[in-house]
């Protein structure tokens, strides 16, 4: 498995790139967040993203997708990384195409995959229930009820939860955790959206009786957390991957204005105190971008050790965009500190995303207990 | 060409037949085989090891058969290694002849140093130090003032070196030395080959933290150097020195390939051995989390050494990495004998004796070791400063 992108996926790259820089740079966001957009992204440019065929990446040629894969998917979020940009990418395109092409029944298919491809049918993940990733730990039950079951429960942060048209839910039955599609629509559910820090999208969703048929398990009762780990594994390597462009991106600007800004009667860039931070952050991103690439690699190959790769590719992720947001603002100075600056941004965007699917330390324990110590 | 399937096959062949199981053990380090004039053998293998893969110049085998290399594509060389490791092989043969001076002898060398140097570094039979840095140029290694004097078809030369890794052994030194002391210090260095088998000649070990000495001081006095033996043109050594740097960078960050998840990874054994274990994991907590961090980190780097492999093999220009693989390779190295020392407690902190097994005795003198990793071959700052410069474009 080579570590060198092929070149579909340079092309993918360079339209991603440029689709973003044109139509999503960081100023959209900016006034998403100003004018208390309700949706908090732009449909039209959602359904612009679905012509271009991104949200059929991950889906496999048989069931109609264009099955570019993680590579491919990876670099349209690098790109959207970049600038910050916010859509159902990461929700739909990866996490939704991914438990329907891993897991849905045919009729599960029919009814919902053609709507997401054609960028109509948006989807959300809800899985986490407290303030940190624990996807093992499920108290939202599903109780056997005639041919159905009865759902009752919160998750606590739901990714675009409250734009999404349908849910999918992990809950407790009998046989144990298991994943459920479930209407936005159905009666008992609730979502209300939380305003992030980061001005991107999330909300809580509260189950309350739901009732769904014995038709909406995803994959087997009881089979739920093997495939949520699946489907995670891909959300951590895209993530990262988003991650990944957010930190250069940061880190470029950074040095643009190192090379920009005087004191003393010189740039700064000639300090060697702020030269040698830099030089590491380079070294940084370098390592964090192979670390991203292997894990896209080994999740499109179905490799042994992808689920440690997508730890790893998180875990890396985190932690660079941490230092080169951080890294950001201090190099900025005053200026890094004012709303109208875009620096703050990146620093926002960064702690969200880190808590997304995982902290540094959540994925440094998983990786630890992969390598069985 | 051969198909690389075909190629392979004929490798694996190859080596199978001629690759002595001894020489596919792990390797201690006092069983390197550095070869010379006077090589030491701990046993006829190594010898025979050696011979067998400079027979088919193996021991540089992308370099061109006409010096006696192994006139092998990347691709093959790739194959080559692969196939060496699948059985473990150790070195056939080590040095700085090899890694350093070669490539460079190689890309400024006249036809006849090519045909002198290069055969007899390939087959071993001539060892190899280094002459750079001297008691009053570390980092500012330009400012050196070792002096060579040209008097018609020789240089006397009058230099002190220190540093000079393993000089004790080595047959010749590759020396810089000032030839104009008039200009500015990067534009009167000059680049020699000098045989140390003469009088005047001499290297002085240096007792370390470690207690070994594989460094020395090396003194030149009075000696006469044929004008041959200048490398490059005269006056313009620096470019040669900074490129082979380069070649050293790369050699001694290639250090942190050892440092994989999965191979030769005791730090998280030796955590649970000696910290216990609760829940199948390392009973320290705070231990663990940073044998993870340290564990990912070098997991990272090495998917970055293949990456910036892949990508010569593609065909993509080199980035100007080799000063970051030396920066991160080192730091990490030096990260990697803290997180055994850390582990092992006071097992990891005997000098001597039978109370501590030869592996712990060998790890706290590797730990000693470590520290100069981000020192010698220019430093971490050095390095950092490089990045700053030429990737970053940060000015002076």
């Amino acid at each position: 498995m080579s570590l060198v992108l092929n070149e579909d996926a340079q092309l993918i790259r360079d339209q991603a790139m440029e689709f973003f820089r044109e139509k999503s740079p960081v100023l959209a966001l900016r006034k998403l967040r100003d004018s208390n957009d309700p949706d908090g992204f732009s449909r039209p440019l959602w359904q612009e993203m679905a012509d271009l065929g991104w949200t059929s990446f991950l889906v496999s040629e048989a069931n109609g997708g264009a099955g570019f894969g993680m590579v491919g998917l990876g670099q349209v979020l690098e790109a959207a990384g970049r600038t910050l940009a916010a859509s159902p990418l990461i929700s739909t395109a990866l996490i939704g195409a991914s438990a329907l092409d891993l897991a849905a029944t045919p009729a599960q298919k029919s009814a919902h995959l053609s709507g997401l491809l054609a960028g109509s049918v948006l989807t959300a993940l809800a899985t986490d229930e407290g303030a940190h990733h624990a996807p093992d730990t499920v108290a939202t039950t599903a109780r056997a009820d005639g041919g159905g079951y009865v759902l009752d429960g919160t998750k606590s942060f739901v990714l675009d939860g409250h734009v999404a048209d349908l849910l999918i839910v992990s809950a407790r039955t009998d046989a144990g955790i298991t994943l459920f599609l479930v209407p936005r629509t159905a009666a008992g559910v609730t979502v209300k959206r939380r305003i992030m820090v980061d001005s991107r999208n999330a909300a809580i969703v509260t189950l309350a009786g739901v009732r769904v048929g014995a038709d909406a398990v995803l994959g087997k009762p009881g089979e739920g957390a093997a495939l949520l780990g699946r489907i995670l594994d891909r959300a951590c390597a895209g993530l990262a991957a988003e991650m990944l462009g957010s930190s250069a991106e940061v880190f470029e600007r950074t040095v643009q204005y190192l090379k920009d800004r005087k004191q003393f009667g010189v740039v700064i860039g000639t300090f060697q105190a702020l030269k040698h931070r830099a030089a590491e952050m380079f070294a940084e991103i370098e390592i964090t971008r192979s670390a991203v690439l292997a894990a896209l690699v080994a999740l499109d190959a179905g490799a042994a050790d992808a689920s440690q790769l997508a730890s790893l590719a998180k875990a890396k992720a985190n932690a660079t965009f941490r230092r080169t947001s951080a890294e950001g603002i201090q190099m900025h100075g005053g200026i890094g500190m004012t709303d109208e600056h875009e620096v703050g941004f990146f620093l926002k965007r960064c702690r969200v995303a880190e808590a997304s699917f995982g902290s540094t330390g959540y994925h440094r324990d998983r990786y630890a207990r992969m390598m069985n110590y | 060409m051969a198909s690389s399937a075909t190629f392979r096959a004929e490798t694996r062949a190859w080596l199978e037949e001629n690759c002595p199981p001894v020489m596919r053990t792990p390797m201690p380090a006092d069983e390197t085989v550095w070869g010379g004039r006077n090589p030491t053998w701990k046993f006829p293998e190594q010898k025979l090891w050696m011979d067998r893969m400079a027979s088919r110049g193996w021991t540089l085998p992308t370099f061109p058969k006409q010096y006696g290399g192994g006139g092998l594509s990347l691709e093959e060389a790739q194959i080559l290694d692969e196939e060496l490791r699948r059985i473990g092989a150790r070195p056939a043969l080590q040095g700085m002849g090899q890694t350093m001076l070669a490539p460079v002898l190689l890309e400024y060398g006249t036809e006849a140093q090519k045909q002198e140097h290069l055969p007899a570094i390939i087959k071993g039979e001539i060892r190899w130090c280094q002459g750079y840095s001297e008691p009053g140029a570390g980092s500012d290694l330009a400012g050196l003032q070792s002096r060579a004097v040209l008097q018609g078809d020789h240089f006397l030369v009058n230099a002190h070196k220190i540093w000079t890794s393993n000089a004790h052994y080595a047959d010749k030194i590759f020396c810089l030395v000032r030839t104009d002391p008039t200009v500015k210090k990067h534009e009167g260095i000059s680049f020699l080959l000098i045989d140390m088998a003469q009088p005047g000649v001499r290297a002085r070990p240096i007792r370390l933290i470690s207690g070994a000495s594989v460094f020395c001081e090396t003194f030149v006095e009075n000696v006469q150097v044929p004008r041959e033996n200048l490398l490059g043109e005269l006056n313009k050594g620096w470019t040669i020195a900074k490129r082979l740097l380069e070649h050293e960078r790369k050699s001694i960050g290639a250090i942190g390939d050892r440092q994989g998840a999965r191979n030769d990874a005791p730090a998280w054994e030796l955590a649970k051995l000696h910290a216990g274990v609760a829940d199948g994991r390392i009973a320290d907590g705070a231990l663990r989390e940073e044998i993870a961090t340290y564990a990912i980190d070098a997991h990272a780097y090495q998917l970055t050494r293949r990456r910036a492999a892949d990508e010569a093999e593609a065909g993509k220009p080199p980035g100007p990495m080799s000063a970051m693989f030396k920066y991160y390779g080192t730091e990490l190295n030096k990260r990697r004998y803290e997180m055994i020392l850390a582990a092992e407690g006071t097992q990891g902190l005997g000098w001597e004796g039978d109370d501590f097994s030869a592996d712990e005795l060998r790890w706290t003198r590797e730990w000693l070791r470590s520290k100069a990793n981000s020192i010698e071959g220019g430093t971490t700052e050095v390095q950092l400063n490089i990045i700053a410069k030429r990737v970053l474009g940060l000015p002076d």
